[in-house]
């Protein structure tokens, strides 16, 4: 049996923390949570499933239809997970990605987190947090940043984008730790105030991220044991993402395709370990196989389509292979329009990742990237806000006739919403069980 | 007019346009006939651009090349003659968002097309727009968001305009990642636009040009 077999396998008999078999609160919630999970399974795969999986994949939505502030959904990790369950269990889909998009606002506290702008913290109560983008990694940093990336994360990027971590730019590379003469020194810099001061931080921090990861669990399990699977293990990102999203931000990588080509073909091939790394021990953590990868700056009109083939997709490509491999599934979202680069990114093992789709044409996808590929998609978030329940149901209808055929296709909104109408949401759901 | 320096600049060769421009300043050519360079070439660019050749890797580049090059002759620029624009346009992105690379790509493409913007950055609450329509008295307001939560506020900007008494005054232009006809139509905008090429459209189409 093969990796994903197994992983799928385990997902179909899933077990709790304590190794025993998670105990379903009905016969019925059993059915329909390996219900969903085979239909989920056969998307993917590109056979025909019972019926047209569906999915809904909200941002701040579920919080803010609760009534509750998007702070509060941050602060107050019981209010969040509550209004998640009340979520899912009005809309029932066959999948969900859990209620952790609010994220624990006062473990970003604690931190000081720059990189982001979150309620009460630079953006309203209500409002979504927003990244701060800036060149948080300079242009002569390139070869610092691949000799050695854990210290350059360490040293530079993080004292950079979280305040309370200034002590870390003190701390001596842990690959000078080498023999017993001389050893003592790279510990001194643990002696230091400013040292201790982060440390003190990272322990208040661990404790907060802990709390939150296991009302997070807690909540996922419960809805297990109700019959509403998720399968998303964690996430990680194309090179091209880590570098122009959070690194040397949008102006400083679009620069360096002209600036310094060759270092940043470099700086990316160094990633692609790292970053299979990061969604296979996230699946292996979690037990989960979908891993999540959003795509940012490989979009139509970023890029022109000799830029995308060799600087976007040979790394992304790279780690998706890697993550199949290793038994995971990935989940690219083509966040905006991708029309451009269908025939380039259909180039993927056939029955081995789901796509998210946005704003691209549905019947373009289906027949290119839709071929060896599932897709998720793509009721707008214009007509989730603004449309009608009716508008809804027949975009739904037209989309299962266009992108549902032979399987491979899993609705849902095309990209993550804050804001919409509980009805819309609830006819995008009933069209696809219908 | 130099064509050397038309085409270092139009060909990304940045090293060659700004050792162009050091040398020109250096031999007493007037900043202006320096800048006019800039424009002919930042229009071949744009057309570029819009045709699809090129793309934010090269609007960046021009953007960066075009600033230094500012820097350079703004000594000798003093008391020369500012160059004639094709019309006003007011734009940022609305209260409670502050994404700012699609509309600072569609202020840089406004700005190499001719039109006068005034930017007034993210975040931007209403009062501040319809302050800024009675200053800076622009014929095209352009209103950014790229989250779901701009459409609300989009369309209290739009209110917030038409209740100064000045929504007959301006045109006005909406953008952003989640934008479409039905977010247009809920706003009250006059016109939304896909990409920064658009944007240039719309504001030519009303002020001329």
């Amino acid at each position: 049996m093969d990796k994903l077999e197994a992983a799928f396998q385990r997902l179909l008999s899933p077990k709790g923390p304590d190794g025993n078999d998670v105990q379903f609160q009905s016969a019925e919630a059993k059915a329909n949570y390996q219900a969903s999970i085979t239909r989920i399974k056969d998307a993917i795969q590109l056979r025909e499933p019972d019926r047209v999986p569906v999915t809904v994949l909200p941002s701040m939505f579920p919080y803010l239809n609760a009534g509750m502030t998007v702070e509060e959904a941050m602060y107050d990790y019981d209010k969040c997970t509550a209004a998640f369950k009340q979520f899912i269990l009005e809309l029932q889909p066959d999948m969900h990605i859990g209620a952790s998009a609010p994220g624990p606002g006062k473990f970003y506290e604690i931190l000081d987190y720059k990189l982001y702008s979150w309620p009460g913290h630079g953006v309203a109560p209500e409002h979504c947090y927003q990244c701060n983008e800036a060149e948080y990694m300079t242009a002569d940093e390139y070869d610092l940043f691949m000799t050695d990336p854990s210290f350059y994360f360490r040293n530079f990027y993080l004292p950079r984008v979280f305040g309370a971590l200034g002590g870390f730019s003190m701390l001596a590379p842990y690959t000078s730790i080498l023999e017993m003469y001389g050893v003592a020194f790279n510990f001194v810099p643990f002696a230091l105030p400013p040292v201790q001061a982060t440390f003190q931080k990272l322990f208040e921090a661990g404790a907060e991220a802990l709390k939150w990861a296991m009302a997070m669990g807690a909540s996922d399990a419960e809805l297990t044991t109700l019959g509403f699977p998720t399968i998303l293990g964690g996430f990680t990102k194309a090179p091209f993402d880590v570098l122009g999203d959070t690194l040397r931000g949008t102006k400083g990588i679009m620069l360096d395709i002209y600036r310094r080509p060759d270092k940043l073909l470099a700086a990316m091939d160094r990633l692609v370990p790292i970053m299979i790394g990061m969604g296979v021990s996230a699946a292996q953590q979690t037990g989960k196989p979908l891993i999540f990868i959003p795509l940012h700056k490989g979009a139509d009109g970023f890029l022109s389509d000799e830029q995308f083939k060799k600087f976007y997709w040979p790394t992304l490509k790279q780690v998706m292979l890697g993550l199949i491999e290793n038994g995971c599934i990935p989940f690219p979202a083509l966040e905006g329009h991708w029309s451009s680069r269908l025939e380039i990114i259909q180039d993927v093992p056939r029955g081995k990742t789901v796509w998210m789709i946005d704003q691209t044409d549905m019947a373009k996808v289906k027949q290119t990237l839709g071929q060896n590929a599932c897709l998720i998609g793509n009721v707008p978030s214009s007509m989730l806000r603004l449309g009608t329940p009716q508008e809804v149901r027949e975009y739904v209808k037209r989309l299962i006739e266009t992108a549902g055929q032979g399987g491979g296709l899993i609705v849902g909104n095309g990209a993550f919403f804050d804001e919409a109408r509980m009805e819309n949401v609830k006819a995008m759901v009933e069209a696809a069980r219908e | 007019m130099s064509q050397q320096l038309v085409d270092a600049l139009a060909e990304m060769r940045e090293n060659e346009a700004l050792a162009l421009v050091g040398e020109m300043v250096k031999s007493g050519t007037p900043p202006l006939t320096i800048l006019s360079d800039v424009r002919t070439a930042m229009d071949i660019i744009g057309r570029r651009y819009e045709e699809g050749v090129y793309f934010l890797p090269e609007l960046m580049l021009a953007g960066e090349m075009m600033n230094q090059i500012m820097e350079m002759v703004k000594p000798g620029l003093a008391g020369a003659a500012v160059e004639e624009h094709l019309g006003k346009v007011l734009i940022g992105t609305v209260k409670g968002d502050i994404h700012d690379i699609g509309k600072d790509i569609v202020v840089f493409m406004l700005r190499v097309s001719g039109f006068e913007v005034f930017d007034l950055g993210v975040d931007v609450p209403a009062e501040k727009f319809v302050a800024a329509i009675r200053d800076f008295q622009p014929q095209v307001v352009g209103l950014s968001g790229f989250l779901t939560l701009a459409f609300d506020e989009m369309k209290a900007t739009v209110e917030a305009i038409a209740k100064a008494g000045l929504r007959d005054k301006v045109r006005i232009m909406i953008g952003g990642g989640q934008i479409d006809e039905a977010v247009r139509e809920f706003t009250g905008a006059d016109a939304y636009g896909k990409d920064a090429m658009a944007a240039v459209k719309l504001a030519k189409g009303w002020i001329g040009g």
